[in-house]
């Protein structure tokens, strides 16, 4: 069944060609149960497949040749399935089918309702490409077709300039983080001299020193960074929210974002090598984790708070991956995916339902109007906030218990870990209780309705996966760890400790820290707007910093957009046109000139032309005089 | 069959010549139909063409000039073969582009084949004298194109493109009669045949003032830093047959050039220069890249960033790896599809709205879809957008040029990110928001035509893109070639990636023994 695993790309690929030239005939809502047949499919294709790695059979990465691409680089089209592609492939195509579900709901009455489906389908063709690639020039092509599909679907209500300028944003941010990538590759190239996985990975020991090494697993950080946004990239992806909601779901939580913690775990045995960028990975992930949950705190778009949160929780993968938790991190990226694509698609259904209002401060009251929304939300409300045996807590816990066991740096990373991890739950029951709770503060003329089943079944699944999803990883029983062990063959796995009353002790203050946060979210924001005004002010010039996310776009924009464009202008119309251009036709004039006053023929063109010729020939021969004595 | 794919369209051009000047209807489609039978040649040239093998192919050898040992000697190997296709590709196409001609099409027509004709000639010639020849008769009927079917500044671009080229030609005529000259001392006969002057023993001084000759005639053709002014107002009035194929083909005269002659003839000269070429490459990649994003004409704008693609060529080119040289002769192809494909969709704009400036744009995705489709599709493939044509021939050159030029690829890899800035700026500014203009919201989408003129172009990018081997199979044996002949000639020697780890390898496996 093996050689049918190029269908798991090749039926999302179909699905977006076909819905491209005949979506609009099929219109609504076939051309959405098309697309969402298509991954579907794949993801029927991808389980079939993954059995036996769940049987344990499948000890070696198996590999399925499409055709060679580049051979002069040996990069060609091969798909390797191991156990992190299965597990990617699962989380992609599972999640992605269930957010495909939701948007047939959410997207009804747009115009342009088939064209979306086509951009999904071949986001998730594009997201496939990169978990299943063989070889980093395979994955770095799906690296760049998601951030294609990010672009277009990001920007997909184009006629809104806000929506233009976030998508490109999207994309310049991300190719800055590619800068890097590339870089990478090159490095890789000219120390193995090839990019496939088995011929780098298994020679990675012998080949690389260590600052080789090192230097290549900052690089793979600065395109990590861009495309997991993190500090300092992350600035694109609160501005993708200006997406569709599904699309914030499956590309900006679920899916694309998490690519940065793909890679890194799947360089394992380069960062290996390279302690230091293992630090750099770990600490740019504290760092973007605790910042980016400050920022979430202040804000009362209701998908801004859930874009910050993201950044976040991401960085919290990249905590654990640069410590060496690969198993840890990815777990994190599994259970995430399921709270956050459902924390996503309710906010989604809230808008829907509040007639495209996204500010929490004029919600409130809804869970009566809402009911399911308001369920599945809470329920993953409290998985992000860490509350066992939600799915959160255990893969959240995981994390918190490598860093604590990485040295005296690592528990400098727990304590910032936990902090986020209050934080989370605060801004996270914030964020609910105003939506859901307290007394309406809708507009006129809103009437909140709970949304089709179309959209709240997708949302109850996912509820039942952020509950249970947990279990695949216990301190107790260590499912996933054995799963994912033969994709990280060789490679020293960070563990939290195997002493239960360590992981008791953790827990408890983990929990505690979570309970803490959702305690104080709850007493303050439970109450009339007033109250919180109060609190809010309590924190000062702070607050207003969180609500305006620290100001780094202006910072940016001051710093390096406008400087950027000055010096474009000036190179452009203050050197381009007056010097280079002005000196060449300066000898020109001077030719002319020249001509004209010899008269030796009369027509200007060939004049010129002329004395150019016989210029030139007369060099020629004074050269050879000259400087070819062995003429 | 080399003859017969210049001598076609020439042919083809004394036909369209003969139609009466009152009959313009027939004009250009009689040209277009006689434009397809070169690109049918092309076509079984193409797949003819013995893969794996680096001679010069269907070669043909008749004297010319015996006196002087001038010869009409024709031969396509892998570095001009993808060259002659895309020639033949993109005359019909700019062809079925030009029904906005509406003065003179009988010249029109003829110019353009006559174009052809010298393109293909350039590309397919094998002796350095009948190379020049066509070299320069290329230069006439762009002149007119220009000069007579462009718009308000039309003479004094044409001017400047024909004054500054003509002043590299002289520098290079010198060099190719000193080349004879050479071969008549040291063999007792002249000659101006590629071979041959190939097995000439030059002076380390001699070699590099040819060299020099050479590269300023192929500088200022690519065209690479600092004469690289004529390009912008050249495409700016030229009509768009004119800027496809004087972005397409006319311009990858230079890189072909200095691919098969600098490289060729002058090995060690080539080595010695690769400071300098790189430097200039590499200022034309970030320099073309950061002047384009602040041009307020969009065709402007795609010339500046043909400036900066160009520039990964030369890069490529000078790097001396196979991996650099494979994609240097592949960007030339995918160059000509996309930067091609850029000005017929900025062509069709103009003929709506009489304007290229981005400025008097905006929302034109809403009143024309497929056009922003096109156009979107087209800028991926120019930003380099893995799975389409122009990713593989700038990766291949960044890839390239590492081992032998760290600090330059590094540099030429931030043009990856100015593309994103000065295409996607630009996309956003003429298509994105709502259609304020009442101008702009009555514009039609493309035609019937226009889109079959797009689709060819569009379909190739994706082949390219995925399937590129189809064109590395054939140019792979020539370019390694070259860099065998460069290797066997001098000190330099082609950095082999990967050695160390192959080192390795092959000790575990003697401990295994």
């Amino acid at each position: 069944m093996i050689e049918l695993l190029p269908l798991v790309i090749a039926l999302p690929l179909a699905g977006a060609v076909f819905l491209h030239f005949f979506g609009r005939r099929i219109g609504e809502p076939a051309s959405g149960w098309i697309a969402t047949l298509a991954i579907g499919a794949a993801f029927v294709v991808g389980l079939v497949n993954a059995v036996p790695a769940f049987t344990g059979e499948l000890h070696h990465a198996e590999h399925v040749a499409i055709w060679d691409w580049m051979p002069a680089i040996g990069a060609s089209l091969e798909i390797q399935w191991d156990a992190l592609s299965v597990l990617m492939t699962l989380v992609v195509t599972g999640v992605g089918t269930l957010i495909h579900v939701f948007a047939i709901g959410y997207m009804h009455g747009d115009p342009r309702f088939s064209r979306f489906f086509t951009y999904l389908n071949l986001f998730a063709a594009s997201m496939l490409t990169l978990v299943l690639a063989g070889n980093f020039a395979m994955l770095f092509m799906g690296w760049e077709l998601v951030g294609l599909c990010s672009y277009l679907l990001i920007s997909f209500w184009y006629t809104k300039p806000s929506a233009a300028a976030a998508g490109k944003k999207a994309f310049v941010v991300n190719r800055i983080g590619d800068f890097g990538f590339m870089v990478a590759l090159m490095l890789i190239f000219l120390n193995f001299g090839t990019l496939s996985y088995g011929g780098v990975f298994e020679r990675a020991g012998e080949v690389l020193t260590t600052g080789t090494a090192v230097a290549i697993g900052l690089l793979l950080l600065v395109g990590a960074a861009g495309k997991s946004a993190q500090v300092p990239l992350y600035v694109w992806l609160p501005d993708a929210m200006e997406g569709p909601t599904p699309v914030s779901a499956l590309i900006h939580a679920a899916t694309m974002v998490t690519a940065g913690v793909y890679v890194v775990s799947r360089a394992a045995a380069i960062f290996e090598l390279a302690p230091a960028a293992g630090y750099a990975v770990a600490t740019v992930g504290a760092v973007t984790a605790l910042w980016a949950a400050t920022i979430a705190i202040g804000q009362s778009d209701i998908k801004k708070v859930l874009a910050y949160s993201t950044v976040s929780q991401l960085g919290y993968m990249f905590l654990a991956a640069g410590l060496g938790g690969y198993v840890a991190a990815v777990f994190h990226l599994m259970t995430h995916a399921f709270f956050k694509a459902l924390l996503f698609l309710g906010s989604g259904s809230v808008i829907h339902g509040m007639a495209d209002e996204q500010d929490m401060r004029k919600m409130g009251g809804l869970r009566k109007h809402m009911p399911t929304t308001a369920a599945t939300m809470g329920v993953a409300t409290l998985a992000i906030a860490g509350i066992p045996p939600l799915a959160g807590f255990w893969s959240k816990d995981e994390i918190l218990g490598v860093a604590f066991e990485g040295g005296t740096y690592g528990q400098v990373l727990w304590v910032v870990g936990l902090i986020t991890a209050m934080l989370t739950a605060f801004y996270m029951t914030r964020q609910w209780v105003m939506v859901f709770m307290g007394e309406p503060r809708w507009d006129d003329g809103v009437h909140p309705h709970e949304s089709p089943r179309v959209m709240t079944i997708p949302l109850v699944i996912l509820a039942v996966l952020s509950v249970v999803g947990g279990l695949v990883n216990t301190p107790f029983r260590l499912g996933l760890e054995h799963f994912l062990h033969p994709a990280f063959e060789g490679i020293d796995l960070a563990h939290p400790s195997e002493e239960m009353s360590v992981f008791a002790i953790l827990a408890a203050v983990s929990v505690l820290a979570g309970v803490a946060g959702i305690a104080v979210g709850y007493l303050v924001y439970n109450r009339p707007p007033a109250r919180w005004t109060k609190f809010q002010e309590g924190f000062g010039g702070l607050w207003t910093a969180w609500e305006q996310a620290y100001r780094v776009d202006d910072i940016y924009g001051a710093t390096i957009v406008k400087p950027g464009k000055r010096l474009a202008d000036a190179a452009a119309f203050k050197f381009d046109l007056p010097v280079i251009d002005g000196l060449v036709n300066g000898a020109g004039w001077l030719v002319r000139t020249v001509g004209s006053k010899l008269r030796v023929v009369q027509t200007g063109l060939v004049r010129n032309y002329g004395v150019l010729f016989v210029a030139g020939v007369l060099a020629a021969v004074i050269w050879m005089v000259v400087a070819g004595g062995g003429v | 069959m080399l003859t017969s794919l210049i001598v076609v369209p020439a042919v083809a051009a004394l036909i369209v010549a003969l139609v009466p000047s009152r009959r313009s209807e027939l004009h250009l489609p009689l040209g277009f139909g006689l434009s397809v039978i070169p690109l049918a040649i092309a076509g079984v040239l193409f797949f003819e063409f013995e893969t794996g093998s680096a001679a010069m192919q269907f070669t043909e050898h008749v004297p010319w000039y015996e006196p002087w040992g001038i010869a009409w000697s024709l031969g396509v190997d892998g570095i001009s073969l993808g060259m002659i296709v895309l020639t033949t590709i993109l005359i019909p196409i700019s062809l079925a582009a030009s029904t906005h001609i509406d003065q003179r099409v009988k010249e029109f027509v003829v110019f353009t084949l006559l174009l052809e004709a010298g393109l293909i000639g350039t590309f397919l010639a094998t002796d350095l004298f009948l190379f020049f020849v066509f070299f320069e008769a290329v230069l006439v009927p762009m002149y007119f194109i220009i000069g007579i079917w462009g718009s308000e500044r039309r003479i004094y671009a044409a001017v400047k493109f024909f004054l500054y080229t003509a002043f590299g030609s002289a520098f290079m005529l010198a060099a190719i009669i000193a080349l004879g000259l050479i071969h008549a001392s040291q063999t007792g006969a002249p000659s101006f045949e590629l071979a041959d002057l190939m097995s000439l023993e030059f002076s380390g001084s001699q070699e590099r003032w040819l060299f020099a000759a050479f590269a300023i005639a192929f500088a200022i053709k690519v065209p690479l830093f600092p004469v690289h002014t004529w390009l912008p107002d050249a495409h700016v009035e030229a009509p768009t047959a004119g800027s496809v194929l004087l972005a397409g083909v006319m311009l990858k005269l230079g890189t072909y050039g200095l691919l098969r002659f600098n490289l060729g003839l002058f090995p060690q000269a080539s080595v010695d220069f690769i400071p300098l070429m790189a430097t200039l490459a590499v200022i034309g990649i970030v320099y073309g890249a950061i002047v384009a994003i602040v041009q307020p004409d969009l065709k402007k704008l795609v010339a500046y960033s043909s400036v900066s693609h160009l520039g990964f060529i030369v890069l490529g080119t000078f790097a001396l790896t196979s991996a650099g040289l494979q994609g240097a002769v592949i960007q030339n192809i995918n160059h000509g599809l996309t930067t091609g494909a850029l000005f017929l969709l900025v062509g069709m704009l103009y003929e709506r709205r009489h304007t290229k400036k981005i400025a008097e744009f905006g929302g034109l995705a809403k009143v024309m879809p497929i056009f922003a489709g096109v156009f979107l599709f087209t800028t991926f493939a120019s930003i380099g957008l893995p799975g389409l044509n122009g990713f593989v021939g700038e990766f291949l050159v960044l890839i390239g040029t590492y081992p032998t030029l760290q600090v330059f690829a590094i540099i030429a890899a931030s043009g990856v990110i100015f593309a994103a800035v000065y295409l996607l700026w630009a996309y956003e500014r003429v298509f994105t928001g709502e259609p304020d203009r009442e101008e702009n919201k009555v514009l039609s989408d493309l035609s019937g035509r226009e889109i079959a003129v797009l689709a060819p172009l569009v379909v190739l990018m994706v082949v390219l893109g995925l399937y590129p081997k189809i064109l590395l199979d054939r140019t792979a044996a020539s370019t390694e070639a070259v860099l065998d002949r460069i290797e066997a000639v001098t000190d330099y020697e082609v950095p082999e990636p990967g050695r160390l780890a192959d080192v390795f390898v092959v000790a575990e496996s003697e401990e295994g023994e």
